[in-house]
């Protein structure tokens, strides 16, 4: 018999090398020289003008308004998928599998078909925004309108974090502090909420690394103001209709570094979740 | 199931906290669905048939299909290689295998668009050789669907994974011992078991795959009647204020939206735990 390839154990069951083999091969060809290509084109761009572009007021601008935003939306994800999750784990609901399924709706609906449905909703002639006019507040069209638009696209991700976490959870934990004599919101803030945490994380920032890249639910609703409601994707796009290549290679390179890192964090708090031991 | 009375929460705070997540959904789910068909036939259904059959239109259907059709197939053989590969052996480097599969998901639709327009572009490395060769590959639809394989590119590998992983290997061990070859053994053996979740994986690959909006309108050039998939010729019609139209043609995929979440929920009741959550 052959000598076993010290990278892997031996097994009975064929097609190792050609299933590896064609794995391997598309994800280089479809993903990883493209992308590497992007940061290839980047690392060739002089280092001051790389500066200049990403550094460009308009450009720290979007930053902002990308990462301030998506921040603000995942936070309200976090706090109110945690009560949806709750919710439907916890309590007795008429139509429970109707909601539960609507929940996964932003993962199977199309972003831009999301983004006229949100601008209508909340344009000041929607429904929503009729209410809201003679109260003289409007959320579409300006940065609200980003917010609303990332709260849509980031709304499964905490409750489909918290949701499997908070099912398992033992109950018994909880009856015995109860009969030990805490408090319901002792019982919440000690037992639950550090045993829900690393799920709670894992969630919000997969729900915030989904708005920052987001682009299809946004631009309809924003209004897409420069230095005011512009968010990042729509710079580089921006730039790509100027033919500035170059321009959107750099704004690029810097937001997929963002989102690398937050792909490592993501795993980091998965990992944690996994090794964490029941809580007792 | 009845909770210990210590433990129930009392009934206004109860109350209060199932208004919120119901409010919530209702406000960012439920509104959005019924203003979708709302305005998709505000104009009554002649007015909806009508922009649904414009010619138009009917170009983006096609090549929408067309794209997905290839998009696919390709990303369903690729997901089931590579849970193949990453579930029935032990190797070196497995971990960061799957997380290079889930890279296009952090990526934003947009930068998926630009990294072909990079490659392929005017000023690449790549477009000498393929103008010689007289192909187009951006502005045409192999530029459409590449773009859309790469947004794609996790889904069926992702749904299959952790399936293929719970299940282990004893069946197909003891299918090559018995004597059946490689493909007998994936048909017979493995795909009984995870028919569902691939065919979830396909669906939900195959409803992303149509509605792709950001990295498809970098790549499209939006050629009108050429290069305009649904969700690019839904744009269009919305910025030119034909918000009837716009609502109508969105409607097919709000459909397909609604259609994979029902065969989703459909698979969790009759086949609990070969389909995963997120």
């Amino acid at each position: 018999m052959k000598k076993a390839r010290p990278f892997r154990r031996t097994s009975v069951i064929p097609g190792f090398g050609f299933t590896l083999g064609f794995t391997l091969l598309y994800l280089f060809l479809i993903v990883l020289v493209p992308l590497s290509g992007l940061f290839l084109r980047a690392s060739m761009m002089p280092w001051h003008n790389f500066l200049a572009t990403v550094t460009s007021p308009r450009v720290l601008a979007a930053y902002r308004v990308s990462f301030g935003i998506s921040f603000l939306a995942a936070l309200v994800n976090m706090v109110f998928g945690l009560i949806v999750a709750w919710v439907l784990v916890r309590y007795r609901l008429p139509m429970k599998k109707l909601i539960d399924a609507l929940i996964d709706l932003p993962f199977a609906l199309p972003t831009a078909v999301a983004g006229i449905a949100l601008s209508t909703l909340y344009s000041p002639r929607g429904w929503l925004g009729q209410l809201l006019a003679p109260l003289h507040i409007q959320l579409a069209f300006n940065p609200a309108g980003i917010a609303i638009a990332l709260i849509f696209v980031g709304l499964p991700f905490v409750v489909r974090t918290v949701e499997p976490v908070l099912q398992d959870m033992d109950r018994e934990v909880e009856e015995a502090a109860a009969g030990l004599g805490a408090t319901r919101w002792q019982i919440f803030t000690r037992i639950i909420l550090p045993h829900i945490m690393p799920a709670l994380l894992t969630g919000f920032a997969m729900a915030f690394a989904r708005g920052l890249g987001e682009y299809g639910s946004v631009i309809f609703i924003a209004g897409n103001v420069p230095m005011v409601s512009e968010i990042v994707p729509l710079v580089i796009i921006t730039r790509l209709e100027q033919y500035d290549y170059a321009g959107a290679t750099a704004i690029a390179a810097t937001m997929l570094t963002a989102s690398f890192l937050m792909l490592l964090a993501i795993n980091l708090l998965q990992r944690l979740g996994r090794e964490r031991p029941a809580p007792v | 199931m009845k909770q210990a009375s210590a433990l129930a929460t009392p009934l206004p705070l109860r109350l209060l906290l199932i208004f919120a997540a119901l409010g919530f959904i209702g406000v960012f789910i439920v509104l959005p669905l019924m203003v979708l068909f709302g305005e998709a036939l505000s104009k009554g259904v002649g007015a909806y048939v009508s922009a649904l059959m414009d010619e138009n239109a009917r170009a983006a259907i096609k090549l929408t299909l067309l794209v997905a059709a290839i998009a696919v197939p390709c990303n369903m053989v690729f997901g089931l290689a590579a849970s193949w590969a990453i579930t029935k052996f032990d190797f070196a480097g497995k971990r960061l295998l799957i997380t290079l599969i889930d890279l296009p998901f952090s990526v934003s639709p947009v930068i998926s668009g630009l990294i072909y327009v990079l490659l392929f572009g005017a000023d690449s490395a790549l477009s000498g050789f393929f103008d010689r060769h007289d192909i187009q590959i951006l502005f045409a639809v192999p530029g459409l669907v590449i773009a859309t394989v790469f947004v794609t590119f996790p889904f069926v590998a992702r749904e299959l994974i952790p399936l293929m992983e719970e299940q282990g290997t004893e069946a197909e061990e003891a299918a090559v011992m018995l004597g059946a070859g490689g493909w007998q053994t994936f048909w017979r053996v493995t795909l009984p078991n995870i028919k569902w979740g691939l065919l979830y994986g396909v669906l939900l690959c195959n409803a992303r795959a149509m509605g792709e909006f950001g990295a498809v309108s970098v790549v499209s050039g939006h050629i009108s009647g050429l290069t305009m998939t649904i969700p690019l010729h839904v744009e269009l019609l919305y910025n030119e204020y034909n918000f009837a139209a716009a609502f109508a043609v969105a409607s097919i995929l709000t459909l397909l939206a609604l259609l994979t979440l029902l065969l989703k929920s459909i698979i969790e009741h009759y086949f609990p735990g070969e389909v995963k959550r997120i």
